[in-house]
C-alpha cells in the first residue's frame, strides 16, 4: 500500500529540497523527454516562476499531442449533504447547523433530467460521509438508476472497502475521485478532528483499494490552501507515480481545488492579513503545467470554483476536462435550488455558454467519451 | 487499387476522427485527404441517436465508417462493443482495439487474437490494431482477419516508423493487407511506410493537431501517393559498401573470367 512508500518521505526534507531547486535545475528539466520526480520538484519550485512561459508552451504542445484540441465536459450531481465528519473548511461539516437532505429516487431522476437536457453524458455523483444514510446500498441504487441515462458515471464520496468498490463497478461505476486534502499528517489531523475521515492512513490507501478493485479511473488531489502547495504537489506526484506502476490498467486524473483567499483585518493594529497558504493565479498555472510536464497522460480537471477569466485562459494550456453550470447542493438543479452549497461557485456560466467559450479557443467540447459496454 | 474484404479503395490513406479542434475542421480534413475509410471510436458516438453530431460530419459518400473498440480492456468488452457498433453504424467492419494499458495504449495480443477469432465467426470484417509482431500477424491471418494494422510507434507519439525491421517481415509474409497504424507524425513517415510496401496507413494525431489540419491532410495524401508510386516503381537498392576507384579484386582480371 502507498502508506509504506509515503512513510519514507519526510515533509520538511521534501519541502526544503523543493525550495533549493535552482534555475539550472529547471532548465535541465525542461530539456528532458522523460522527467523524474526530481524534475517535477524543480517545476513546482519558486525557481520555476521565471520559466512559466516556456512551461506553458511545452504543456500546451504535450497536451494537444495526447488529448487533441478537445475538452471533456462533466457535471457534479449532489445526492446528499448528510455528513458525520468535521472538516473545518467544508459547509457540510457535521457541526454546521444546516438543513440536511438526501435526494429520493424520484428527486434524483428530476435532477438527472435537468442535467441531461443541458447535454451532459458524464456525471459525477457527490455525497458527504454518512454510511447509514448514504452507504454502499444507496450508491448502488443511484448508479443502477442513472446508468441508463448517462454514458459515464463517477463518484466522489467517502472512502470504501475494496469489496464495496467491486460491487459498484459491477453496477457501472467508472471513476472515483478521492482527494487526500493534505499529505501533511499533523495539518490533516487539525482540519479533520472528528469522524471516519480523521483516519489519515485509511484515506491515503483508498486509491490502492480502488486499483485492486479494477476501477477504470482514479482522481487524486489536495485542497490547496491548507499547507504549502509545492510540497503537496510533490506528494501527489509521488502518489500518482506509485499508482501508475501498481495499477497499470487504470487511468488517473488530478484536480486542484483552491480555497479562496480570506483577508482578515487585525483587531489591534488594523493590518490586513491574507491566509498563509493562499495560491496565486500564476502559481496555479505553474502547477498545472508542472503536472503536465511530469505526466503526459494524466487528465487535469478544473471546476467552477475558479473564475471565468482564469478558466478561459487555461483551457489551451494543459487542462483536459471542465465542469460547467454546476450546483454544489443536493437538489440544486431543480428540486431545491436555494439550499446551501458546499462551496461557492465562481463561474456561473451555463454549459451552453462554456461550449461557446471552448469553441472560440479552437477546441471541441466533448460530451461523450465512454460507452457503457466497457464498464461491465 | 487496394482490396480489403468486399471493398476497393483508390486511396491508401485512412483517417482517425479524434482530437480535432472542431467537427467542421475534421470534415474538411477528411475531404482534403481523399480518404475512403475513417475510423470512429464507438465511445464518442451517441449510439442511440441517429443524428449524432460526429457522424453527421463524416462525408459518408466519400468515406466508409470503420467503428473502433477503443476503451475495451479485454476480448469480452471488445466483442460486445463491436456488436453494438454493427447495430448503430450499420456496418460489419470493425477496427479491433484492445489496449488495457491507458498510458501507452499498447494493444493486448492475447485478447486481440481471442476477440478476432470470435468476431470473424460472427461475420465481422476484422481489422486488428496490434504491435508489429510477425507471428501474431500470421496467427490473425489464420483466424480470418481482413487486414492487419501493426503500429509504427506508440499511438499519438508522432515518432515515425520505429518498428521498421518487424514491419518489413510482416509485409514480406502477409497474405492480407498490411496497414501501418499509429505513430506516423509527418508525411515523410507515411511515405516511408508506403515505400516499405505497406498497403495503406492510418493517420490521426499528426493531422488533427496540426496548425492547419486541412493542409496537413493534403500533405499526407501526396506523401502516401508518392510512397506507393516509389514502391511500385521499385526503389534502387541502397549500396552498403563504397565503390573504390581501384577495385581490390582488379588484379584477377589478367586471367579473364
Amino acid at each position: 500500500m502507498f502508506h509504506e512508500l509515503f512513510q519514507n518521505h519526510n515533509w520538511d526534507a521534501v519541502k526544503s529540497s523543493i525550495y533549493q531547486k535552482t534555475a539550472k535545475d529547471v532548465e535541465s528539466a525542461l530539456t528532458k523527454n522523460d522527467r523524474s520526480l526530481e524534475d517535477f520538484k524543480a517545476f513546482v519550485s519558486p525557481a520555476a516562476a521565471h520559466y512559466l512561459e516556456e512551461m506553458a508552451t511545452l504543456s500546451q504542445a504535450i497536451t494537444q499531442k495526447r488529448f487533441g484540441k478537445t475538452i471533456q465536459l462533466y457535471i457534479p450531481l449532489y445526492l446528499s449533504n448528510e455528513c458525520q465528519n468535521i472538516c473545518t473548511y467544508c459547509a457540510f461539516s457535521m457541526d454546521n447547523k444546516i438543513p440536511r437532505r438526501t435526494l429520493s429516487p424520484g428527486e434524483i431522476y428530476m435532477e438527472a433530467e435537468v442535467i441531461k437536457s443541458m447535454g451532459y453524458e458524464h456525471v459525477l455523483l457527490v455525497t458527504g460521509e454518512a454510511s447509514k444514510i448514504v452507504g454502499v446500498e444507496f450508491l448502488e441504487q443511484a448508479i443502477r438508476q442513472l446508468k441508463p441515462h448517462f454514458a459515464n458515471i463517477s463518484m466522489e464520496v467517502q472512502p470504501l472497502e475494496q469489496e464495496d468498490y467491486q460491487r459498484l463497478i459491477k453496477e457501472g461505476l467508472y471513476a472515483v475521485l478521492v482527494y487526500q486534502e493534505t499529505y501533511h499528517q499533523d495539518v490533516y489531523r487539525n482540519y479533520h478532528p472528528k469522524g471516519k475521515k480523521s483516519n489519515f492512513q485509511y484515506r491515503l490507501d483508498t486509491p490502492d483499494r480502488l486499483g485492486r478493485a479494477g476501477i477504470h479511473k482514479i482522481g487524486l488531489g489536495t485542497l490547496i490552501g491548507l499547507e504549502d502547495w509545492r510540497t503537496e504537489a510533490f506528494f501527489t506526484g509521488l502518489h500518482l507515480q506509485y499508482l501508475e506502476q501498481h495499477y497499470w490498467k487504470t487511468k488517473y486524473s488530478l484536480s486542484f481545488p483552491r480555497l479562496r483567499p480570506i483577508s482578515t483585518k487585525d483587531a489591534v493594529d488594523g493590518t490586513i492579513e491574507t491566509q498563509q497558504f493562499y495560491m496565486k493565479d500564476r502559481e496555479l498555472l505553474q502547477l498545472i503545467c508542472a503536472y503536465r510536464l511530469f505526466n503526459e497522460q494524466v487528465e487535469l480537471s478544473l471546476s467552477t470554483r475558479e473564475e471565468p477569466y482564469f478558466r478561459d485562459h487555461v483551457i489551451p494550456l494543459g487542462i483536459t476536462s471542465l465542469s460547467a453550470g454546476s450546483k454544489t447542493n443536493p437538489g440544486g438543479y431543480i428540486v431545491e435550488p436555494q439550499a446551501l452549497e458546499q462551496f461557492e461557485i465562481s463561474d456561473e456560466r451555463s454549459a451552453f455558454e462554456m461550449v461557446k467559450v471552448i469553441e472560440r479557443q479552437g477546441y471541441e467540447a466533448v460530451w461523450k467519451d465512454w460507452e457503457r459496454c466497457y464498464a461491465t | 487499387m487496394l482490396h480489403i474484404a468486399d471493398k476497393i479503395f483508390q486511396s491508401r490513406l485512412f483517417l482517425g476522427t479524434g482530437k480535432f479542434g472542431s467537427l467542421q475542421l475534421m470534415q474538411h480534413a477528411i475531404e482534403a485527404s481523399g480518404s475512403e475509410l475513417v475510423t470512429v471510436a464507438l465511445k464518442r458516438v451517441d449510439l442511440a441517436d441517429h443524428s449524432d453530431n460526429l457522424l453527421q460530419h463524416i462525408p459518408q459518400s466519400q468515406a466508409a465508417l470503420l467503428p473502433n473498440t477503443s476503451g475495451a480492456r479485454d476480448a469480452k468488452e471488445a466483442i460486445f462493443a463491436a456488436q453494438i457498433g454493427r447495430e448503430a453504424m450499420e456496418t460489419n467492419w470493425v477496427k479491433l482495439e484492445i489496449h488495457p494499458d491507458p498510458k501507452y495504449l499498447i494493444p493486448d495480443p492475447i485478447e486481440t487474437l481471442k476477440a478476432a477469432e470470435e468476431l470473424v465467426k460472427q461475420g465481422f470484417v476484422v481489422l486488428p490494431y496490434i504491435h508489429a509482431d510477425p507471428v501474431l500477424c500470421k496467427r490473425l491471418e489464420e483466424v480470418g482477419v481482413a487486414a492487419v494494422m501493426p503500429l509504427g510507434a506508440p499511438i499519438g507519439s508522432n515518432k515515425g516508423v520505429l518498428t521498421k525491421e518487424f514491419l518489413s517481415i510482416i509485409i514480406e509474409q502477409s497474405r492480407v493487407p498490411v496497414i501501418v497504424d499509429a505513430g506516423l507524425g509527418a508525411p515523410s513517415h507515411a511515405a516511408f511506410a508506403m515505400e516499405l510496401g505497406a498497403d495503406a496507413v492510418l493517420v490521426n494525431t499528426a493531422i488533427a493537431v496540426a496548425t492547419d489540419p486541412v493542409g496537413m491532410a493534403q500533405a499526407f495524401k501526396l506523401a502516401v501517393e508518392a510512397g506507393r508510386k516509389a514502391y511500385e516503381a521499385e526503389l534502387a537498392a541502397v549500396s552498403t559498401v563504397a565503390q573504390p576507384s581501384s577495385p581490390l579484386t582488379s588484379f584477377l582480371r589478367n586471367e579473364g573470367v
